[in-house]
């Protein structure tokens, strides 16, 4: 399973700017990034191409910050595909916390990560397996870029 | 200027026989103070040990001070001078940090208390023609029982109304023809600048006074009141530990708060030596009761800050005045007439694991009224990642901080190592509320 770092973020001018610039003297590369708000502050949700090493440098520089596994779904840009996913968590009734999603290539394809409120999350990742969707784990998140 | 009296003898009583009588009624609190357990043992330090060794008001002097933190430290019976089957109601009040402290009252102290402020309310010229709408909270806080049962004694027309829901008061004001009310300044403030708002206008009310009290404001303040509602407005000064409101009180001639100097005996003292001031000199005010039961209180250090004038009043009462408060001796704040002290903000979130060490108590006006903001640092070790767990962290924050003050807060999350480093308890509040 994929690891999004999370990091817990005041909503002022300059936070963004201080985060992405531990990162980037550390050499850790942003794959994908999200912000999520809540007025005074915010959650930046962040996958990187070196997980563990970003989480140890920001923790160190004293931000507030944890890993979490995310579900990495490769899936054919297509008309209904997503329709697809969605109702095979219906199904298992799995609820999603968060996601989003985007498209690599143009028709080709597509990648939605998934934020699950599930225990047994190796359970339902072999489901879509099964179903017919890849899952990209750690490495292959790399490769995209 | 028509002067009328709840209790004339008493309220023009000459100095002389003033003294006399709180000299009688100084020994019988002692007496009753002896029975309490805190002041058994600190007066029997002093060689106090009945009435006795009270001869004169100079003896007073031998009786060490009581603090806030005495009264807590006694929680909850330490101070109670009588059976507790004589005890027919308890007021409570924020303690320093989470102990409050409590005052008992038994039918004769409530008596005596309800007098207070029925004089207090004839001497503002109030009669029984009156209508009352009482704004204070009623409930543990002494502001709202304390007039209420006053203005009852008089024979006013109360409208309970309570604090809040401001349109609500308008339309109470205005269907009922309130006359008077009773206010923190910065509610009226913020009612005058809602009348619009709200679809009222001045001609709606036939406001004739307002009694403000709970919170310091300036003389300039009360003009601006009285000339935009057109209004008398009265100081009022109480604490809860000398029972409430009915401490000190404005007359029709609205110069100094008269202290009922029978039921209080009065000093100002220098809050760092506790040398007494007498006259004149501000300092930190101090009360002694003489004439309360349940919990007689000697010398209690008020931390408010006030002076007395010389003179008398041209009303004929010969209990002198004291001045508006102007500050207070320690921390506390005051918030929309709510006292809170800074130890109890951090004695709530230091609890909290998933709080840092830092936070910061930062206050402002938003209108007419305070905006008490409490700002925290998550602790990094215990964050989970999940938006909904810093969702339910500021929600508990507010909610244990509301059961601990009262008010209900804004709580803003920090990253760590961004609000100030504590050094001493100054730098942890920023009150950036301009005085009014």
């Amino acid at each position: 399973m994929a690891k999004q770092l999370n990091i817990f973020m005041e909503n002022r001018p300059g936070r963004l700017a201080s985060i992405a610039e531990v990162l980037y003297k550390n050499k850790i590369n942003i794959i994908t990034f999200t912000i999520q708000d809540r007025g005074d502050f915010g959650l930046v949700k962040m996958m990187v191409d070196k997980p563990k090493d970003a989480h140890l440098v920001l923790a160190d520089k004293g931000y507030a910050c944890a890993l979490k596994e995310v579900l990495v779904v490769s899936i054919p840009d297509k008309p209904g595909n997503l329709f697809k996913l969605a109702k095979i968590l219906l199904k298992y009734k799995v609820n999603i916390s968060d996601a989003y999603g985007f498209v690599m290539a143009a028709e080709k394809q597509g990648i939605c990560s998934l934020e699950l409120a599930l225990l047994d999350k190796k359970k339902i990742k072999s489901i879509l397996i099964k179903e017919g969707f890849s899952i990209l784990e750690e490495e292959g998140i790399y490769e995209l870029v | 200027m028509d002067v009328s009296f709840w209790q004339k003898d008493l309220e023009t009583i000459e100095r002389q026989p003033l003294k006399k009588l709180q000299l009688k009624l100084l020994r019988e609190t002692v007496d009753f103070a002896l029975k309490t357990p805190f002041y058994k043992s600190r007066l029997h330090k002093v060689a106090i040990t009945s009435s006795d060794d009270i001869k004169s008001l100079e003896d007073l002097k031998k009786i060490p001070f009581t603090t806030k933190d005495d009264l807590r430290e006694g929680y909850p019976y330490g101070h109670l001078a009588v059976d507790l089957g004589d005890v027919v109601r308890i007021h409570t009040s924020s303690g320093t940090t989470g102990i409050p402290t409590v005052i008992y009252h038994t039918k004769s102290d409530l008596d005596n208390w309800t007098d207070l402020v029925a004089r207090s309310i004839v001497a503002t010229g109030a009669t029984k023609k009156d209508i009352f709408q009482n704004m204070m909270s009623y409930g543990l806080f002494t502001g709202g029982l304390g007039l209420h049962y006053g203005a009852e004694r008089v024979g006013l027309t109360i409208i309970p109304a309570g604090p809040g829901n401001t349109k609500r008061q308008m339309q109470l004001m205005k269907d009922f023809r309130t006359t008077l009310i009773h206010i923190t300044p910065s509610y009226l403030l913020h009612i005058g600048s809602k009348l619009e708002e709200f679809g009222f206008s001045l001609k709606d009310f036939v406001l004739k006074k307002a009694y403000c009290g709970a919170e310091p404001y300036s003389g300039n303040t009360r003009k601006k009141l009285e000339k935009s509602f057109g209004i008398d407005v009265y100081n009022s000064y109480g604490l809860s530990e000398m029972n409430g409101p009915g401490v000190s009180f404005e007359c029709v001639n609205k110069c100094g708060m008269h202290t009922w100097e029978d039921a209080y005996i009065m000093e100002v003292i220098d809050p760092k030596t506790g040398k007494n001031l007498g006259e004149e000199k501000e300092g930190e005010l101090v009360f002694t009761t003489l004439r309360r039961r349940a919990t007689p209180i000697l010398r209690y250090r008020t931390r408010d800050l006030a002076f007395i004038y010389k003179g008398t009043c041209r009303c004929k009462r010969t209990h002198r005045r004291i001045s508006r408060i102007t500050g207070r001796s320690d921390d506390m704040l005051i918030v929309n007439g709510v006292n809170v002290f800074p130890s109890q903000i951090e004695e709530v979130i230091m609890k909290i694991p998933e709080v840092g060490n830092n936070y910061q108590v930062y206050l402002e006006k938003e209108g007419a009224l305070d905006k008490l903001t409490v700002k925290v640092e998550i602790y990094s070790k215990m964050f989970t990642g999940d938006l909904l767990q810093l969702d339910s962290l500021k929600e508990k924050i507010i909610n244990e901080l509301r059961a601990a003050i009262i008010l209900t807060p804004a709580v803003e999350l920090h990253e760590p190592g961004v609000l100030p480093v504590s050094e001493g308890k100054a730098k942890r509040v920023a009150d950036n509320r301009q005085k009014i």
